[in-house]
């Protein structure tokens, strides 16, 4: 009985408090938002465009987060309590982000306790607007106007425009988004605030009675397109 | 008496252990050797530079399959994680990188201790003083190609154990200052080097001539092309070169380049020992006896511990040695690259113009007429390897088009109107999703060792991977040629490396254009490691690898231009027809097939144009600036 004491309870509580001790709580304070411009969400590419969370005197040097927008803008991260960087790196994206004078890209402070929502307003180069899609004999149209935001020396010239179409809500010009696109180079549009496209449905296996679309514009220079948001059309 | 004598010995014990007590454990070790006995005997000085030769990183080497296998050029036939290849919609940042500090600590280290040698006789000391920064520059040559600039530390650093290591920290060179520095270097240590063809797997003269050809050439395109992509470069310098300095660049590479072809270094040529010109360029990877084509190599010796089994895994699997192979499968894309001997790019002929299928009374008449450099680069269906005539068939098309095929290699069925089964697939495939057989339709034949046994584990092949030959010293000639606005020059390097793949009729001035130039060097080079490094130099990259799906149009159009895009590997099926009493029973006819394993989509990123420089390598050493585009 002694010796269960002294030997046995004691190291059964140790073990039972060490598992405590040894875990820690998840990060739980989730922080979200979207990309917008005069309050308009930003439609990108899916896992294209890139948003960095750092966070000071954790030793390595280092994003601690490094993760990217969904197609329609958004971003989401579980983090935990505390004081964050967030920042868009250079060169990333077709819009333009803060700057600091010697040309880094600036940061936003998160001060992060609890939920969080954060949306994050930036300068696109261009907008795509008054987007219609139609669908009919097998083809989709879509006519929509491009709106330059950016003018002056950061201003830059439309190197292409694609209507792209695909069986899932993922439309992009990689691999698996699309099924086919139509592309018009920057010289062929002779009004950039009515342009028309129409590209045909390819014969759908399995079959669906319903396709998504949207209108990619790539920009000289940039890597990243800007999208119009995914539209679902009833064929 | 008796303890006089007792004294005595006790002395005497004493005066024998008597050593001083510094020297009491100072013994020489038996088994490892100081610098100054490794350094006093040429052998083991030599036993050194070994293994720093064998530890230099290449692309594309025939230890490594999986990385010929990629860039859509081919099928990787493999389940597992080759698969990926074609299931990957982009590159990591991370791939092709390379940081082995070590590598360099190691050589700077040779390099003092050989200086301070004492007993080697000078003449192999500054042989063995030219190999080790030969070695050297080879490394950095392969880091600046993946990573842009980097540190270019030639000393061996010190640890001083004062706690703060900020003095060991370097930052970054520049990226031109990368390419002076291999080409200073080879220019330095080329006297030093012996002149004869005949050293193939230790530097020579040739093999310095040809890294600083290389290099230059490297540093030109970069410079001039770097205007594609802006974006691509850094204010500092570590990633991107002013087009100011192209010229300058291209003169070395053309100078470099025509000392070798002028004989400076040896009489190098192009191998010709075979009338048949196919087997004539297959040859010129396994003949070993006195190749005069090969510059530099990495050599393997069968019986010696040193072999590889780039055979044993790309070989045709049917009958076999082992019955395994078949992993490198060359696509569509590569084989209809290759031009018509009359100097024009055209798909090949499986359907005529109403859309019906071209029946053939052989197997290899659909690639006949073309580029000798085709059959020997790619096993085409229908030829031989090893004696064994390839099997590689999807099955028997019947009269209403529809397929009899099996699903296991040399399956057999019962055809319409037969009693007896009959085989209705290939012994080497190709079937769908089945590993080690031919998925494209095709095998590759370069680096394949035609000797018996190498095909085997245990003997495994001694051919050598060439690193630098003399061909690709010609088609850089050409290039460097082309941009110093002599395409006259440019013409007749290149109509000797076509001559020798049976394109007699030579290119004129007027024909050679940047476009001819990068066609050349895939259809002479290509799974010799160029295909990445060429494409990023010319910022065509992006271009070629944009990521966007193909269909069968798009695969056949375009065919040779620098801009088509190459995204998928495709496939083409040879069927026998089935069809009692038509002419056209017992024939071929070939169809185009896109893979359903094919899923994904290759597409290069700018970030991809330089290797990441992963955040440990960052956090260590603060003055390291990232490369561009990578987040």
């Amino acid at each position: 009985m002694k010796k269960l004491c002294s030997y046995i309870l004691p190291l059964v509580a140790l073990l039972a408090a060490s598992c405590k001790k040894d875990n820690f709580d998840p990060p739980q304070a989730r922080l979200h938002g979207r990309l917008v411009y005069q309050g308009e969400g930003i439609p990108l590419e899916f896992n294209q465009v890139p948003f960095q969370l750092y966070q000071f005197g954790f030793g390595k040097v280092g994003p601690v987060s490094n993760t990217t927008f969904t197609q329609d803008g958004a971003y989401s991260v579980l983090l935990f309590e505390g004081e964050y960087k967030l920042t868009v790196p250079n060169g990333q994206g077709p819009f333009l982000w803060k700057k600091q004078p010697d040309g880094r890209p600036d940061s936003i402070t998160v001060q992060m306790k609890g939920d969080q929502q954060l949306d994050l307003e930036v300068t696109p180069f261009y907008m795509i607007r008054n987007v219609q899609m139609a669908a009919a004999a097998n083809k989709v149209t879509a006519t929509f106007g491009l709106e330059k935001i950016v003018n002056g020396a950061d201003g830059k010239n439309v190197e292409r425009v694609n209507l792209y179409i695909n069986k899932t809500a993922f439309v992009s010009a990689g691999g698996d988004y699309s099924i086919a696109s139509s592309q018009r180079g920057g010289g062929a549009i002779t009004d950039p605030a009515n342009i028309s496209m129409e590209v045909t449905v390819p014969a759908l296996v399995p079959a669906q009675s319903y396709i998504y679309a949207r209108v990619g514009l790539k920009l000289q220079g940039v890597e990243d397109m800007i999208f119009s948001p995914v539209t679902k059309i009833n064929l | 008496m008796k303890k006089l004598f007792s004294i005595i010995l006790l002395a005497s014990v004493f005066a024998g252990g008597c050593k001083p007590e510094s020297e009491f454990l100072t013994v020489d070790p038996t088994a490892i050797l100081n610098n100054e006995q490794a350094f006093n005997d040429p052998a083991l000085v030599l036993s050194m530079l070994a293994n720093f030769y064998n530890r230099q990183t290449d692309f594309s080497t025939v230890k490594n399959w999986e990385s010929m296998a990629d860039f859509s050029e081919s099928f990787p036939s493999q389940n597992g994680g080759p698969k990926s290849i074609i299931e990957r919609n982009q590159w990591d940042f991370g791939f092709w990188s390379t940081w082995d500090y070590t590598l360099i600590r190691e050589l700077n280290l040779f390099l003092q201790r050989l200086e301070a040698a004492t007993k080697l006789k000078d003449d192999e000391k500054k042989r063995f003083r030219a190999e080790g920064r030969f070695l050297r520059a080879y490394y950095y040559f392969e880091m600046v190609k993946r990573m842009g600039g980097v540190p270019l530390i030639l000393e061996p650093m010190v640890w001083d154990y004062k706690g703060d290591p900020t003095y060991l920290r370097h930052a970054r060179a520049t990226e031109s200052a990368m390419y002076d520095f291999v080409i200073a270097e080879m220019q330095a240590i080329r006297p030093d080097l012996p002149a004869d063809v005949n050293v193939k797997s230790r530097a020579s003269r040739g093999a310095a001539l040809a890294m600083e050809c290389r290099a230059a050439l490297y540093a030109g395109s970069i410079a001039k092309y770097g205007n594609v992509t802006p974006s691509v470069s850094l204010p500092t310098g570590e990633v991107g070169i002013p087009a100011s300095k192209a010229n300058d660049y291209y003169t070395k590479a053309l100078t470099a380049a025509e000392l070798i072809i002028s004989g400076s270094a040896g009489t190098y040529a192009l191998y010709q020992r075979n009338a048949d010109l196919s087997e004539n360029f297959a040859a010129l990877f396994y003949d070993k006896v006195g190749n005069p084509e090969s510059i530099f190599i990495e050599d393997f010796k069968l019986k010696s511990g040193k072999v590889h089994g780039f055979t044993q895994v790309n070989q045709p699997r049917f009958g076999a040695e082992e019955e395994e192979g078949g992993r490198i499968n060359p696509s569509l894309n590569l084989v209809q690259s290759f031009e018509k001997l009359d100097n024009t790019f055209e798909q090949l002929p499986v359907k005529d113009g109403a859309g019906n299928p071209i029946y053939y009374d052989n197997q290899t008449d659909i690639f006949a007429g073309r580029d000798a450099r085709l059959g020997g680069t790619v096993m085409l269906p229908g030829t031989f390897f090893k004696r064994r005539q390839v099997d590689i068939w999807a099955g028997y098309v019947l009269a209403d088009g529809s397929v009899v095929t099996g699903d296991d290699r040399g399956s057999q069925k019962t055809l319409p109107g037969q009693t007896q089964p009959v085989q209705v697939v290939g012994f080497d495939g190709p079937i769908h999703g089945k590993e080690h057989t031919a998925q494209s339709g095709f095998y590759l034949r370069k680096y394949l060792d035609p000797v018996s046994g190498s095909g085997s584990r245990g003997t495994g092949s001694e051919i050598p991977f060439i690193r630098y030959r003399y061909a690709e010293v010609l088609l850089n000639a050409a290039e460097a040629a082309f941009e110093l606005n002599q395409p006259g020059v440019a013409a007749g390097y290149m109509n000797q490396v076509r001559a020798r793949a049976g394109l007699t009729t030579p290119l004129g001035a007027g024909d050679i254009n940047l476009g001819r130039i990068m066609h050349e060097r895939r259809a002479e080079l290509s799974f010799e490691g160029h295909i990445v490094f060429d494409q990023k130099r010319w910022r065509n990259a992006h271009v070629v690898w944009d990521g966007v799906s193909m269909n069968e149009a798009d695969l056949l159009s375009n065919i040779g231009s620098p801009n088509k895009h190459n995204t998928q590997p495709f496939s083409l099926w040879p069927y026998k027809v089935h069809n009692p009493g038509s002419p056209t029973h017992g024939k071929w006819i070939y169809r185009i097939i896109k893979s359903p394993l094919v899923t994904g989509t290759n597409r290069f990123r700018l970030g991809n144009y330089y290797s990441f420089i992963n955040n440990d390598i960052r956090s260590n050493n603060p003055k390291i600036v990232p490369n561009p585009n990578q987040d």
